[in-house]
């Protein structure tokens, strides 16, 4: 690597690093609530090195314990990491001309922390060189993604070992409502939420957890039409 | 659970396959092309608009208590929500939920 590109790097891993105490406890808990799910460490490891998603894989956890369709757990937790298309569409000005191998590592590390961090520094510094992007980005992914693995490892051995009296099945929902909680950033959000909650308790009785899948359909509806209006009345205003 | 060793690995991989599918899209196949405004307004509320619907359920009727609404859970939740949208600290509002769940079924239990 050279001077500047090298540079960029340890860049990407000093602005990455304070991650590492939300990303670890976070790996953590997905651990202890998959193991205390019944899933064996080999499924366990899988789903945090293949998957490498944290809101997708409590998502798809729930989904199955609740015993849900194969079909409804994937299309539930897709549905969660759909944003990241929008990801890779922003990051794709800045680093589509490099190889597509890299390219497809670069892919399989987009999460909130690395788009977040590489497209902020992109576009404040506009001069930067290929390469120099390209290795910001594989600094931002090492302290943020790289501990998934092995905290996801931590958590899966401690969480057998938990007795039942902690109300673990508690841990995930708490996770989620903490996750949720920051998302609330302007009424658009707050709409799409309440009429995501609102639909999945009133057709929680539909089949095959079908009711979440119409409340999150509704909801991304709502949510984009509120925006939609506000955006007009704003532009109105001005 | 009860699905078959085939079934879940079959979810762990799909959802693998399909996860990096999505973040390779624009990168690796679409190109340097720009989405169009309202798929991209629909995109933005994907996680908001499947998270709390996911979460509402377990928090109301959960199944630790055979489904019926209990203090400690609520309190829970409740806290967890507040400390998020007022700190915007993951960490601190899952901290503050958990503490807050011990608590009460300390105080109630």
């Amino acid at each position: 690597m050279s001077t500047p590109t090298k540079s960029a790097y340890w860049q990407g891993l000093r602005d990455g690093a304070p991650f590492i105490l939300v990303v670890t406890p976070f790996a953590m808990l997905f651990g202890v609530s998959a193991s205390e799910a019944g899933l064996p460490l080999a499924e366990v490891m899988s789903f945090s090195f293949l998957v490498i998603a944290g809101a997708a894989q409590f998502a798809a956890l729930q989904m199955m314990t609740e015993n849900a369709p194969v079909l409804v757990v994937l299309a539930t937790a897709l549905a969660v990491n759909l944003r990241m298309a929008m990801y890779s569409a922003a990051l794709t000005p800045h680093l589509g001309h490099a190889p597509l191998w890299k390219r497809a590592v670069m892919a399989y590390f987009i999460v909130d922390q690395t788009y977040a961090l590489s497209t902020l520094r992109y576009e404040r510094e506009p001069a930067l060189s290929l390469s120099a992007r390209v290795a910001y980005f594989a600094g931002t992914a090492s302290p943020v993604c790289l501990p998934w693995y092995a905290a996801t490892w931590v958590g899966a051995e401690v969480g057998a070992r938990i007795p039942p009296e902690f109300a673990l099945d508690f841990a995930l929902p708490i996770t989620f409502l903490a996750m949720i909680a920051p998302m609330l950033r302007t009424a658009a959000h707050v709409a799409a939420a309440l009429t995501s909650i609102l639909l999945a308790l009133g057709l929680a009785f539909l089949p095959y957890n079908m009711g979440l899948m119409t409340a999150a359909l509704a909801a991304l509806i709502v949510g984009a039409q509120v925006e939609l209006w506000q955006t007009r009345r704003r532009a109105r205003a001005s | 659970m009860s699905y078959t060793g085939a079934e879940t690995w079959a979810i762990i991989v799909l959802l693998g396959i399909g996860t990096f599918l999505i973040r390779f899209s624009f990168l690796g196949m679409i190109g340097d092309r720009a989405l169009p405004e309202w798929v991209l307004r629909h995109l933005r509320y994907t996680p908001v608009a499947v998270l709390p619907g996911l979460v509402a359920p377990l928090v109301l009727w959960p199944e630790a208590t055979g489904g019926d609404p209990d203090a400690p859970r609520l309190a829970a939740a409740a806290v967890t929500v507040a400390l998020g949208v007022g700190t915007k600290n993951v960490l601190v509002s899952i901290c503050g939920g958990a503490g807050t769940l011990y608590l009460v079924q300390y105080l109630t239990g």
